[in-house]
């Protein structure tokens, strides 16, 4: 008849019906601990064997985590929102195209049925598609913990593959996507061998807001896959600010990009190619941002 | 490891199983409901093979617990059809002879009716896109195209 995944391991589900009830769960847990919210990675994990959790909390019944609500003029996007909930949301699309562009880039139609952004964050890829938007966003986490609640900057969450700043026993509750100007705009670009469902060899996400004459006044410049964690570059944010986006601008904004990478080389991308693709990137995103925040280049 | 009573919907019929904690959707719907329509390719959501309907929205069975489904609804290649009557991309897939070995088949017949009914006339590229994560190692993919755009062709004009 039915089969585990695992054969002979005693993990327990839990389905609790609020974040206090989760977090009590999770800190009486002498073992370890899977939040479940749309699985595309838990499941993975499970079935690899990569993982044995002695306890598998599903989040998604907890009130909030299925629900995008409008807040001080941005949103608050649950943790187990999924990546085709996110962009059938008009005004969240409207608001925060680039962090929306980045969420729907993950996986098949199948995985965007129950892949969060909460989740890419939380599995720690350097290649998150979901992520560089976010901090270029300047985005804040929700998180809930044996201590309580606290905000943290989605930027602040990220510490190396497969690692994150969460302390035990926290998981994330909601992504707050805070208000923004007029004339900004935000874009984010992955380079992929093929044309769907491959993950990111580098990646760039642009965040920038411009003054009535298109001198942007403000930028968040963030690489992805090119370093051990997503990686925040105010210095090549500093090469744009100021600017108009002209050729003298664009080519610092590449070259600053390219300066900040780090990367690893292996079968689907050189160094030398991460490092040139995440430089090149960057200026096309900034492009696309800098249009969407109505200025024609 | 405790066993879980769930109670759930599938294909419009209340149905209850019991499931251990960590058993995928696809091994409930196959080792427990006899509803093996739905297939393992991969059991890493690569593949589609696996594709149902969770609460409306296209799923990879393997990617979902068991667990899961308790108050949910879940729509399978078996809830297609209507009685003897076959679904106008079942019998599309037929005329077009666009399947082989038919091991992928149910998945995309399910993630193809998924896409027409949020999009009831899409472009060749939309039904690509749409259909990038539902694996054939048989057609070449071409025929289910043309099979899912005069499907799509008739139940417009239906």
């Amino acid at each position: 008849m039915g089969q585990s995944l695992q054969k002979g391991n005693n993990m327990r589900f839990a389905r609790p019906e609020t974040a206090h009830e989760a977090a009590g769960l999770i800190a009486q847990e002498i073992g370890l601990v899977r939040i479940l919210s749309g699985g595309t990675d838990v499941m993975v994990q499970l079935k690899a064997g990569l993982v044995e959790p002695a306890l598998i909390v599903d989040i998604k019944r907890i009130p909030g985590m299925r629900t995008i609500t409008p807040e001080a003029g941005g949103f608050r996007i649950g943790a187990a929102v999924s990546g085709a909930e996110l962009g059938e949301h008009a005004e969240v699309r409207a608001l925060w195209p680039g962090v929306v562009e980045g969420a729907e880039l993950i996986g098949s139609t199948q995985v965007q049925g129950r892949a969060t952004m909460a989740g890419n964050l939380c599995n720690g890829s350097p290649a998150a598609d979901a992520v560089p938007g976010l901090v270029a966003a300047n985005a804040v986490a929700r998180i809930m913990g044996p201590n309580g609640e606290r905000d943290c900057p989605i930027a602040d969450i990220p510490a190396g593959p497969g690692k994150t700043t969460l302390a035990k026993g926290e998981f994330l509750t909601s992504i707050f996507l805070p208000a923004r100007p007029a004339r900004s705009g935000d874009a984010y670009l992955r380079f992929i061998p093929r044309t769907e469902m491959d993950i990111a060899v580098a990646a760039a996400a642009v965040n920038l807001t411009l003054d009535a004459a298109g001198v942007i006044i403000a930028a968040r410049v963030v690489l992805g896959a090119v370093a051990p964690t997503v990686r925040l570059v105010p210095a090549a944010a500093d090469t744009i600010i100021g600017s108009k986006l002209d050729e003298a601008a664009l080519a610092a904004l590449s070259a600053a990009c390219s300066a900040a990478c780090s990367p690893i080389d292996d079968k689907r991308g050189t160094i030398e190619f991460r490092t040139q693709v995440a430089g090149v990137l960057a200026k096309r995103a900034a492009l696309i941002a800098y249009s969407r925040a109505g200025e024609k280049k | 490891m405790k066993s879980i009573h769930v109670s759930t919907t599938v294909n419009g019929d209340a149905v209850e199983f019991i499931c251990a904690p960590d058993e995928s959707l696809l091994d409930v719907l196959r080792n427990r409901l006899g509803l093996t329509g739905a297939k393992e390719g991969c059991g890493t959501g690569d593949c589609g093979a696996c594709s149902v309907t969770l609460d409306g929205r296209l799923v990879c069975s393997c990617l979902v617990l068991g667990a899961e489904a308790e108050g949910s609804s879940v729509g399978t290649i078996e809830g297609i059809a209507d009685g003897d009557t076959l679904h106008p991309l079942q019998q599309s897939f037929i005329d077009h002879a666009a399947l082989q070995c038919g091991i992928c088949t149910p998945g995309i017949l399910v993630a193809a009716k998924s896409l027409l009914e949020k999009n009831p006339d899409p472009t060749d590229t939309e039904v690509r896109y749409w259909l990038a994560g539902n694996l054939c190692r048989c057609t070449g993919y071409d025929k289910i195209i043309y099979a899912v755009q005069d499907a799509a062709k008739k139940m417009r004009s239906a």
